[in-house]
């Protein structure tokens, strides 16, 4: 069988007041199935590894195929519960460990 | 290599308060060039509030005017009036009429096409013939993409598919712009270009469209504006007596 490539990708998030993860995901999944469509979301396998509220930071995995539909969704999104909202992608990588190494830097 | 990208539109007046946090959130973001429209008789506290804000952030100022004439000839004689005073001169195409003499135009960098009204949109295969011919660019603002909603950006997204296609088989240059005027519509670059991939532009001619292709008008018109400039590839290199 043939392997499933991911990548994983650190997302900076600016807004104002406060936001859970769950409250993080649903408007990115809001964003992609808006977007895309359920199909196009499900091509995404998208899943939260790591979520920093304090950092501003979250880490998710996606399938290599789909990276292009979620970099263009995490562009999209704008607002959450009328609250502004912007999500960057600033790094992606193929494996957690070349992720980490990649944050700090940006961070500085 | 690496990569200069360049936002060649931010919608806001350079002695607007929030034009200086607009620049650093761009300089942030990681663009090396930006542009902000100045009127045609543009004050001196309005360049140098460009260069300030530029200068603060690093970031290298480019001096951008965007027209609207109403008739081909109100074009033509606006161009001659500003052509030597900038570096990037848009025309915002409002008729078919002036989009085709834009089009023709050596002069002109850019066109531009209102977003809203789809049936503005009038580059179509003629257009990109004559721009084909000519030294124009395609420019396409990212912030009705991002503000937009259901019907409107369907429609918005179908427009820039059909014109993208007919600038790739044109061989038309393609700029992509932020077009923001808040700090929220700022997207970093390969944002903007994972962007352009709803319209089917792939990720190497988007990243193009951010970073080379603007880059590429900005240093030829420089070269142009350059006092020792005669045609293009001739240089004055010393003039006097002893030449």
């Amino acid at each position: 069988m043939k392997r499933v490539k991911r990548r994983y990708l650190a997302l900076q998030l600016e807004f104002d007041g406060s936001l859970n993860e769950s409250e993080f995901m649903s408007t990115l999944w809001t964003s992609i199935v808006k977007l895309f469509g359920e199909y196009g979301a499900s091509l995404t396998n998208l899943s939260l590894i790591d979520y920093r509220e304090d950092l501003r930071i979250a880490i998710i995995r996606v399938n290599l195929v789909a990276l292009d539909i979620i970099r263009a969704s995490v562009a999209s999104v704008t607002s959450l519960a009328n609250k502004p909202i912007v999500l960057n992608v600033v790094v992606a990588s193929g494996t957690l460990k070349g992720l980490s190494g990649r944050i700090p830097k940006i961070k500085k | 290599m690496k990569r200069t990208f360049c936002d060649l539109h931010l919608r806001a007046k350079t002695t607007d308060p929030t034009f200086k946090q607009l620049v650093c959130k761009n300089a942030a973001l990681g663009f090396g060039m930006i542009a902000a429209p100045l009127p045609p008789d543009f004050l001196r506290e309005e360049h140098d509030a460009l260069k300030m804000a530029c200068q603060e952030a690093e970031l290298d100022p480019v001096l951008r005017i965007d027209l609207r004439p109403r008739t081909p000839d109100e074009l033509i004689q606006q161009i001659r009036r500003v052509r030597r005073k900038f570096e990037v001169v848009s025309i915002i195409c409002d008729t078919k009429e002036v989009a085709r003499q834009a089009a023709k135009d050596r002069r002109v960098d850019l066109l531009s096409f209102p977003a809203l009204d789809y049936r503005k949109r009038f580059f179509d295969r003629a257009e990109a013939e004559l721009s084909c011919n000519g030294l124009a660019a395609l420019e396409i603002d990212m912030k009705p993409l991002i503000v937009l909603d259901g019907p409107s950006k369907i429609r918005f997204l179908s427009s820039l598919r059909r014109e993208t296609a007919i600038a790739k088989e044109f061989k038309v240059p393609i700029v992509i712009s932020s077009g923001a005027s808040e700090l929220m519509l700022l997207r970093n670059p390969r944002g903007l270009a994972a962007m352009a991939f709803l319209f089917g532009l792939e990720e190497r001619y988007a990243l193009d469209a951010i970073s080379n292709v603007p880059a590429e008008i900005v240093k030829r018109n420089r070269l142009k504006l350059d006092p020792k400039f005669v045609a293009p590839g001739i240089r004055l290199i010393r003039e006097g007596k002893d030449c």
